[in-house]
């Protein structure tokens, strides 16, 4: 008897093999019925997840902690608008994640079949590329292509929908190796023009400032940014995505800059006279109000992507190319700065501006990320979620190692914190991992603590509670007269039973004295997942802060007496 | 100092209607992916023209539209970054030829009928259907042309109008 064919997803799968792909966070469902058959006989791990919106940010937090693009497989319908969150995460930030969506039989396509979608459609915003395959000789480019678009260039999400009687019938179509896409082009090395009159620009300035973004990360520019910092003298700050590019502990650097920056970075863009861009895009929450963000100062913008040249503020200098290659191009070019007195100011900033919290008064979120810094030195990757903890987080978890530091910059999504330390902790066995999340954002996803405790992952959660929603309890506190409206999160359960009752470890932090001894024995247990429960006070506020549209120098270093105009910037 | 390595868009010269081209790889989807480019900035493209080119697996997208200089510049960006655009150019304010067909029907009375046709031979716009009460005139030439015949024969009572939306190709050897 002759060998049978193999199926459409019987080629899909060795199509993923061939990636290289070691795992697939999915959950099944009709449609995608034949590929999670075809990965019964794979060598590919299949991660089943409780809802697909952890299953993307789980490939999302894989790809973020490894470089490599994290994949999803999820089924119609339902299965697959249920990605839309996590498609949109990783398109904000840039992650390569490919999600394959099982569809209704070709002929179905438009009639409302059971668990029909129009998922190319519903996800065209929200992806860097898709594809509908209506033919299974397709299966092979496609799949090489979907891989090649999402992790080349800037890299972001691509998804795939794949109808059943595609999956399902034969497919003898080959491999493919190499890409035919007319329209899609990467670029490596930049102008050594524009490389030349970037070094004649950055000898000219007394008081240069590097702002590296998501960018470096993702070009691993983090060693050339130090080469370039230390050959010109110059202060490094750092985006929130950018956290771990350049070591946040060197002596040039100042830390994260924007909204809840330190007063030291934000005060060093405020005085500036060039700011150069490494990979980061000028976001709302780093320029403030754009008509006073460094008015005077010479912008230099180094991107993968030219659409995001003069995007948001004027340039006096583009050059498009991969992070690192350009700052390698730079570093023959440069000539050490006279740059002493600046660097002297920016030291007097750190030391009469320290980021600071009060001591007494009940246990603070940052004592607790305060410690878990000083317990991982930031060795270990922190995954957080989105809200006030991930910006405490942010200030006082300085990262040191590059992809250790994932959290949902651009869409800022709650829920993402949990399910992408999952992600990371299979991607990186070896290393610790801890996700910081607020009790509103992990209950968006924590039914994922069932696919940490069944593989026995040693993903560290700790849980920062204040049974608030207390990012917008703050602003509501701060510009809306204290009129608190949708959140309070009363009825919260008591997450120490809840990880109980999924067969997890769990600890509880009351008092500040506490801390210590609870991190370090969640730091050493390594027998599967555990949970770290810190009961904070209910009613804190994230400083400094610069008002949503706002100039930086109208930063907020502490709570201000006076009552406050409401933000006119983006939300 | 180089120039920045960005396209030159000199403000003054590039407000008002732009014409941009689009050369796309044929692919299910690329129409959706170049409208929602538009439609996500509250943009309206006021018209479209999609043949196929030259080279086979690959068509030619004419549009025009109107707004900022700075969002149009934005919207052409991101229109060459989709993996099936091949390329993106605005043609506004340089020398290419540009037309554009109308199809304009008129119920004409019989003592409106020669002034009609008077207009139409101005324009050379050629009568393709002679009816009973109607009739049906074709012209082409530039976007401005169309527009002056269509407020003339306005007096006359148009009864339907359709127009192809222009086209356009780049002189000599440069690139459309």
């Amino acid at each position: 008897m002759s060998a049978l064919p193999p199926t459409g997803a019987e080629r899909l799968i060795q199509c993923l093999e061939r990636e290289g792909v070691e795992y697939i966070f999915g959950l099944s469902g009709g449609a995608a019925m034949p590929i999670f058959d075809a990965l019964v006989d794979s060598n590919i791990k299949l991660i089943m997840v409780r809802h697909e919106q952890g299953a993307t940010h789980m490939a999302d937090g894989y790809a973020r902690a490894t470089g490599k693009p994290g994949v999803v497989l999820v089924t119609s319908g339902p299965g697959a608008t249920n990605t839309v969150t996590g498609l949109l995460t990783a398109l904000m930030d840039s992650v390569p994640i490919i999600v394959l969506c099982g569809q209704t039989v070709s002929p179905m396509l438009g009639k409302d079949a059971f668990q029909e979608a129009d998922v190319t459609g519903i996800t065209y915003p929200v992806v860097k590329h898709s594809y509908l395959v209506k033919d299974g000789a397709d299966i092979p480019r496609v799949t090489r292509e979907a891989f090649y678009i999402a992790s080349t260039g800037r890299p972001g999400p691509v998804l795939i929908d794949l109808p059943k009687d595609v999956t399902q019938g034969p497919c003898e179509a080959p491999f493919v190796d190499d890409v035919e896409l007319p329209g899609y082009r990467v670029p490596s090395r930049a102008d050594p023009d524009d490389i030349a009159a970037a070094a004649e620009l950055l000898k000219s300035a007394k008081r240069p400032l590097l702002y590296v973004g998501n960018g470096a990360v993702i070009s691993g520019a983090g060693k050339a940014i130090i080469t370039l910092a230390e050959r010109l003298r110059a202060p490094i700050v750092n985006t929130l995505l950018g956290k771990g590019a350049a070591d946040e502990t060197h002596p040039l650097h100042l830390g994260m800059l924007g909204m809840h920056g330190t007063a030291y970075a934000n005060k060093a863009v405020v005085d500036c006279d060039l700011i150069m861009s490494i990979g980061a895009r000028w976001d709302d929450r780093i320029t403030g109000k754009l008509d006073e963000f460094c008015v005077d100062a010479v912008k230099i913008h180094v991107d993968v992507d030219p659409s995001e040249f003069n995007k948001m503020v004027p340039l006096d200098l583009a050059i498009h190319g991969d992070a690192r290659l350009v700052v390698e191009d730079l570093l023959p070019m440069i000539e050490p700065g006279d740059t002493e007195a600046w660097l002297a100011q920016c030291d007097e900033w750190r030391r009469k501006y320290p980021l600071k919290y009060p001591k007494q008064g009940g246990l603070r979120a940052q004592h607790v990320l305060d410690r878990l810094h000083a317990l991982t030195l930031g060795n270990a990757v922190i995954a957080t979620d989105v809200g006030q903890h991930q910006m405490w987080a942010a200030q006082f978890c300085l990262s040191t190692t590059n992809r250790n530091w994932l959290s949902s910059g651009g869409a800022g999504t709650m829920g993402y914190g949990f399910p992408a330390a999952i992600g990371a902790q299979f991607g990186q066995p070896n290393k610790e991992v801890w996700s910081v999340s607020g009790d509103g954002g992990f209950q968006m996803t924590q039914a994922e603590l069932a696919t940490a405790a069944i593989h026995k992952l040693p993903v560290k959660c700790l849980i920062i509670n204040n049974n608030y929603l207390g990012m917008v309890r703050q602003w509501q506190e701060l510009f809306y007269d204290n009129r608190y409206s949708g959140v309070d999160l009363e009825g919260n359960p008591d997450f120490v039973k809840l990880a109980q009752a999924y067969g997890i470890q769990a600890w509880r932090i009351k008092r500040p004295a506490d801390v210590d001894r609870i991190l370090k024995l969640a730091h050493a247990y390594n027998e599967g997942p555990c949970v770290v429960v810190a009961e904070v006070v209910k009613e804190d506020n994230v400083f400094p802060m610069i008002p949503a549209g706002a100039a930086i120098k109208d930063m907020l270093i502490e709570k201000p007496r006076v009552r406050m105009e409401k933000p006119t910037g983006s939300t | 100092m180089a120039a920045p390595a960005l396209r030159p868009m000199p403000a003054s010269e590039k407000t008002g209607i732009h014409t941009i081209s689009l050369f796309v790889h044929d692919r299910p989807g690329v129409l959706v992916r170049v409208a929602l480019v538009f439609a996500r900035r509250g943009y309206n493209i006021e018209s479209l023209v999609v043949s196929p080119s030259a080279a086979g697996g690959f068509s030619r997208m004419t549009m025009t539209c109107s707004g900022d200089p700075a969002t149009l510049d934005q919207i052409i960006r991101q229109l060459a970054k989709l993996v099936d655009v091949v390329s993106a150019i605005d043609h506004t304010g340089d020398q290419s030829y540009e037309t554009e067909i109308a199809l304009i029907k008129l119920d004409v009375q019989d003592d409106d009928r020669t002034q009609v046709l008077q207009v139409a031979e101005h324009f050379n716009a050629k009568v393709v259907d002679y009816a009973q009460t109607s009739i049906v005139l074709r012209v082409y030439g530039g976007s401005e042309k169309l527009d002056a015949l269509i407020n003339l024969l306005r007096a006359y009572g148009i009864s339907e109008l359709v127009r192809s939306g222009k086209i356009l190709m780049a002189r000599g050897g440069s690139e459309t």
